[in-house]
């Protein structure tokens, strides 16, 4: 991408681009894409990070793959090329992620196939991609990318820290003595269930600051 | 027979797609509106599971695992396609999906309207391709069991958003705080019933 920045890549509206997603329209909190592997990779954050990076990676390069070549799809099979374009995409991160980072790609099991299933890539590429030059596309892709990333390492942080008591492996509750004056971890925190509370109440909080977010019913 | 039933049971309720895995969230959370539609929904989710669990199980056993081509000679005793599985089980997907949604159109059109754009988005529900991927995990041995697998599966997830889908039907009338109607109070329902789901997790089958 580098060579052809010769034209104000930063501008004012593809920096909208990328900021939008973090904040006011968070591909999981507003969009509701991409909820599946969000909750399920937040036990702990080293997954959740990796997650997030991982996601970022294929978004943003099949983005940018898709826009160059949305042209020349023909539009009723565009939904196969997509999936193929993804699916290599999510091939190559996985077989990165088992030879670099074994335990982490254990951990995760079947929720690196599923990046090709995570709706945030369908989305972005029907909705942003298959309209858009390949740069804003890119844009695009390292945005939402990153709003999800937002999310999983928010919730995966409290889970941890709550659940048990460390912050990316590090045992920030038993250096602060807590266990000694009679401090548990509430191990509710690791189950599945409470994924989705705490993702409930960051929309909560989220729609609380923002009241045009909130659903008219 | 007795260990089919069991599985059955377990994929249904202990393994629960939407309660334990979190799979198929994206269409769970949108269509999980009116019962009649989830009710639809559902259907169609079992229903695709029940013809691509059983493909996607041929294709691994014969084409994809170690060792499972060697019904084309000997030579190919080594060959390890498993990495290839991901792109295998979606394009088997996507083409059944392509299948069921032409059949739903042809007899059933107003199934086929009222589901409007999530028939083909079936094909990316992270359940599909999720229980095609723990098909593959857990290694099932016989072609029998990965079905009575996928249906149970597919079972679970019709149970759990026809369910979410009653709840919500109640919902409407009464006095959730704005920042938290709709989506919000979905999440914190569906993690409510996930904990409730979590009571069968102890039962040995």
């Amino acid at each position: 991408m580098s060579e052809k920045e010769k034209e104000p890549l930063l501008s004012a509206k593809n920096i909208k681009l990328f900021t939008a997603p973090l904040g006011n329209d968070n591909p999981i909190t507003v969009q509701v894409l991409g909820i599946c592997s969000a909750l399920a990779v937040t036990v702990k954050l080293e997954p959740a990070l990796v997650m997030a990076l991982s996601v970022t990676i294929v978004v943003a390069v099949s983005n940018v793959v898709i826009s160059a070549m949305r042209n020349y799809i023909p539009d009723r099979i565009r939904i196969i090329v997509q999936l193929v374009v993804i699916a290599t995409m999510v091939i190559l991160v996985d077989q990165f992620l088992k030879a670099y980072a074994f335990d982490v790609s254990k951990q995760l099991s079947v929720f690196v196939g599923l990046i090709i299933t995570n709706c945030i890539l369908m989305g972005r590429l029907e909705a942003f991609a298959m309209a858009n030059k390949p740069w804003p596309s890119f844009i695009d892709g390292l945005g939402n990318g990153a709003g999800y990333g937002i999310i999983l390492v928010v919730v995966a942080f409290f889970r941890e820290l709550l659940g048990s008591g460390t912050v990316y492996g590090f045992p920030v509750m038993e250096k602060l003595g807590l266990y000694k004056i009679g401090y548990e971890n509430n191990g509710m925190m690791i189950l599945p269930p409470m994924a989705l509370i705490a993702v409930g109440l960051i929309i909560w909080f989220q729609r609380s600051r923002n009241k045009n977010l909130v659903e008219k019913k | 027979m007795e260990n089919l039933i069991n599985l059955f049971i377990k994929s249904i309720f202990i393994d629960n797609m939407v309660f334990a895995f979190f799979l198929g969230m994206c269409s769970f959370l949108a269509v999980s509106k009116s019962v009649k539609t989830s009710l639809g929904l559902g259907i169609a989710v079992v229903f695709v599971l029940l013809i691509t669990i059983p493909v996607n199980f041929l294709v691994e056993f014969y084409v994809l695992k170690k060792g499972a081509l060697i019904w084309l000679g000997e030579e190919f005793a080594d060959v390890d396609l498993s990495f290839l599985s991901f792109m295998i089980f979606i394009a088997v997907i996507a083409a059944i999906v392509q299948l069921v949604e032409m059949i739903i159109e042809k007899f059933s059109p107003s199934l086929y309207n009222s589901l409007g754009i999530f028939l083909p988005l079936i094909a990316v529900n992270c359940a599909i391709l999720g229980a095609a991927l723990f098909m593959q995990e857990r290694e099932y041995q016989t072609l029998l069991e990965a079905t009575v697998f996928g249906v149970g599966s597919g079972v679970g997830w019709l149970l759990a958003i026809v369910s979410i889908a009653a709840i919500r039907e109640k919902l409407k009338y009464s006095n959730v705080p704005d920042p938290l109607k709709g989506l919000g109070i979905t999440f914190i329902l569906t993690g409510l019933m996930a904990i409730a789901f979590m009571g069968l997790m102890g039962f040995k089958l």
